[in-house]
């Protein structure tokens, strides 16, 4: 019965904005330990080798993670919403596919953090009856997730079911 | 007895303040019929009164014959009374406010709840989605003959969609129970599946010294002995006393007595549980499709479950119980009651540990199958990679502390090498035995209507989940994973856990066997494409397996 099975990726790729959305939040997640190990280190002379050093690592590796990782997650986040279902890939060291089909979606939201609103993304979150069937759709154009908000909104409601 | 200050949620400025859970006012539905207003039981000051009177005694002895030693027995009394009395007067007070504020009724399409003093807080539930109601009684409640009626609409929103009735008489409470959970009743009732499931057999009792609780009772009736000792002052004469009873034997004689009576300490303790937990044991089925558990020595309970909730059920078998031959039964019902001061564990279980046979008997009965999917499916096995990814945890987990151990022996003392050792020598077979055994019980297939999967090896558990209650799947897949051409699929599902995993399937065969669980779900997400000749790698898993 030779036969490979394997799931296709999902069709859309997230907002090209994303990769600087992604960026940006690298850069503030390092920029917060950077900026008080900095301080520190200029204002306690004694100790100011063993601040400084791990600032600079941290800068290091937080600038790096900013350039490369967005990239990388921009080629593998993936999501598509079909009449039955909406299907997401996310992760590379760990991948993961999620499948909610549209007869058990509870809820759809739209998230837009502070960050987003800058780029003009939006998150679309998809809840279903169960604490761990969440469907995530982050890095969105904010018009496109309005419209894929309502959409989804539209066909769980004419989809018949009880969600659970 | 739980205080009220689960209801008495900070509303700041809202005196009237009707909860989230309201979808209306209490005021519009219900005005009329059968609702009238019903107040608790009064009889809830005496237990009060009992409960503080207990609480007073346990914290003024000690604290009088503290006193008496340097102001005199008599002002120490005197001043201990008024203590006494004030605490009781105040908790009677509270208590009777509570009481006289507190009211409910079941309106025609409400449940309806208002107490509090100055926040009033009114709860109200829809009564068609009321999905529980549970009665307690704790020993002083069943002299008195009430009980605490916990209705509860299972929604995962917190204690907001709980009304608690604390206490009302017995009566009330299955008065309560039956109106509230009263469906129509559909279908003709069935001789053969209504009634009594399941009742209690006192030699279930032999499996519960095998339980993880033993061990835990055990060596927490040593840290309690020593723990006495302390706050009396006599640890130290307690040791001397133990030194001089062991005072010729042999350092290995004195720990094996030590571990020998916490061991008896731990299956007293677990016998004790167990009996509390389960006298009066029986899993009914109500007309109306309702389950209902009823059980306990002193602290009476009573769970009730609507049978269109349950979505499958889970054998959940310990280690020292499987290996007696044994298995609990849960339910995997959505919207149970979880409540914080009692173990939510307590509400799904519809059947302690009993022998396998049994278990598999009662999760038919339950299921209205004619037998249990949990035996009759034929669970595929998992490809050898999955064996050893087990055994390089297992070996990780169990060298980790070695080589802690061994790195402090290297700088600090020779003794902890020794440790080492013994720890290497005795952790590695039992981490091989319990990774073979992990990989041994992982499975997964269908079987008429369910999916079942097993995994787990410390506590292994075989769920059989409808496959119609399946609202999702996740795949997720390492890298190692996916070098290994392994995953590990998630069943989500509004039921039990809301995931259940089918843990290192092989990739081809695990995303076949998940949409054949659930057609149509995954199909269109799949790509087959033929292999031409694949090459027989070792231990690759079986076909899945027909239904």
């Amino acid at each position: 019965m030779g036969e490979g099975v394997r799931l296709r990726p999902p069709n859309n790729t997230p907002a090209a904005r994303a990769v600087g959305w992604w960026r940006a939040q690298w850069l503030s997640l390092t920029l917060v330990p950077v900026a008080v190990l900095a301080v520190l280190g200029a204002l306690i002379a004694p100790a100011r080798t063993w601040l400084l050093v791990p600032a600079a690592v941290l800068a290091v590796l937080g600038l790096l993670a900013a350039a490369l990782v967005p990239v990388w997650w921009f080629r593998v986040h993936r999501w598509e919403v079909t009449d039955e279902a909406v299907y997401v890939r996310t992760g590379f060291f760990w991948q993961e596919w999620r499948i909610a089909p549209m007869s058990r979606i509870q809820t759809v939201d739209t998230v837009r953090g502070p960050l987003e609103q800058l780029f003009r993304l939006s998150t679309v979150i998809v809840t279903t009856a169960s604490s761990k069937g969440a469907v995530q759709i982050a890095g969105l154009d904010h018009e496109l997730a309005a419209e894929l908000a309502e959409r989804l909104t539209h066909i769980t409601q004419a989809t018949p079911g009880d969600a659970t | 007895m739980s205080e009220p200050a689960q209801f008495a949620e900070p509303l700041p400025g809202a005196a009237e303040a009707v909860t989230p859970v309201a979808t209306g006012s209490p005021r519009t539905a219900g005005a009329e019929g059968e609702g009238e207003w019903r107040r608790l039981d009064p009889r809830t000051l005496l237990v009060t009164a009992v409960v503080l009177a207990g609480v007073v005694l346990g914290a003024g002895v000690p604290a009088a014959i503290g006193m008496a030693g340097r102001m005199g027995p008599w002002r120490a009394l005197s001043w201990v009374a008024a203590g006494a009395v004030l605490v009781i007067g105040f908790g009677l007070c509270g208590e009777y406010i509570r009481w006289r504020r507190t009211r409910y009724r079941v309106g025609p399409e409400r449940a309806e709840l208002h107490t509090g003093l100055f926040l009033v807080k009114r709860r109200s539930l829809a009564r068609e989605r009321i999905r529980s109601v549970d009665l307690t009684a704790h020993p002083l409640l069943r002299i008195l003959g009430l009980v605490t009626v916990r209705i509860g609409t299972g929604e995962r929103t917190g204690g907001e969609s709980t009304l608690e009735l604390e206490p009302v008489t017995k009566a009330e409470g299955e008065r309560l129970r039956t109106v509230l959970l009263a469906r129509a009743v559909t279908g003709e009732p069935d001789a053969d599946r209504d009634g009594t499931l399941a009742v209690l057999d006192l030699r279930w009792m032999r499996y519960a010294p095998v339980s993880f609780l033993a061990p835990v009772l055990g060596g927490a009736s040593i840290g309690a002995v020593l723990q006495v000792s302390d706050w009396f002052g006599v640890q130290a004469r307690l040791f001397h006393w133990v030194g001089d009873r062991f005072h010729d034997t042999p350092l290995g004689w004195l720990i094996a007595s030590v571990v020998a009576a916490a061991a008896l300490a731990g299956v007293i303790g677990a016998l004790g549980l167990w009996t509390e937990m389960w006298w009066n044991y029986r899993l009914e089925r109500e007309p109306g499709a309702t389950l209902r558990v009823r059980r306990g020595l002193l602290t009476s309970r009573s769970v009730s479950l609507e049978e269109r909730r349950v979505r499958g059920v889970e054998l959940v078998e310990p280690l020292g119980v499987r290996l007696a031959g044994a298995a609990r039964l849960d339910a995997v019902a959505t919207g149970l009651a979880r409540d914080e001061d009692d173990q939510h564990a307590d509400h799904k279980t519809l059947l302690p540990a009993a022998p396998r046979a049994v278990a598999d008997e009662v999760a038919a009965r339950v299921l209205r199958e004619p037998l249990s999917p949990t035996r009759t499916a034929r669970l595929a096995p998992h490809p050898r990679a999955a064996r050893g990814r087990r055994l390089r945890w297992a070996l990780a987990a169990a060298l980790a502390p070695v080589a802690v151990l061994a790195v402090l022996g290297a700088l600090l003392t020779g003794v902890l090498l020794w440790i080492a050792a013994v720890c290497a020598l005795l952790g590695l077979p039992l981490a091989v035995l319990l990774a073979l055994d992990a990989y041994r019980n992982l499975g997964h297939g269908l079987s008429g209507r369910y999916l079942v999967a097993r995994s787990g090896t410390l506590r292994r558990t075989t769920v059989a989940l409808q496959r119609s209650g399946v609202i999702g799947w996740t795949v997720t897949q390492s890298l190692f994973q996916r070098r290994a051409g392994l995953l590990t699929l998630t069943a989500t599902t509004a039921a039990g856990e809301g995931a259940y995993h089918v843990h290192d399937a092989a990739r081809d065969e695990g995303l076949a066997f998940a949409a054949e669980a659930v057609p149509g779900l995954l199909e269109p997400f799949l790509v087959r494409d033929p292999v031409p000749d694949r090459t027989p790698e070792s231990g690759k898993a079986a076909p899945p397996p027909s239904r």
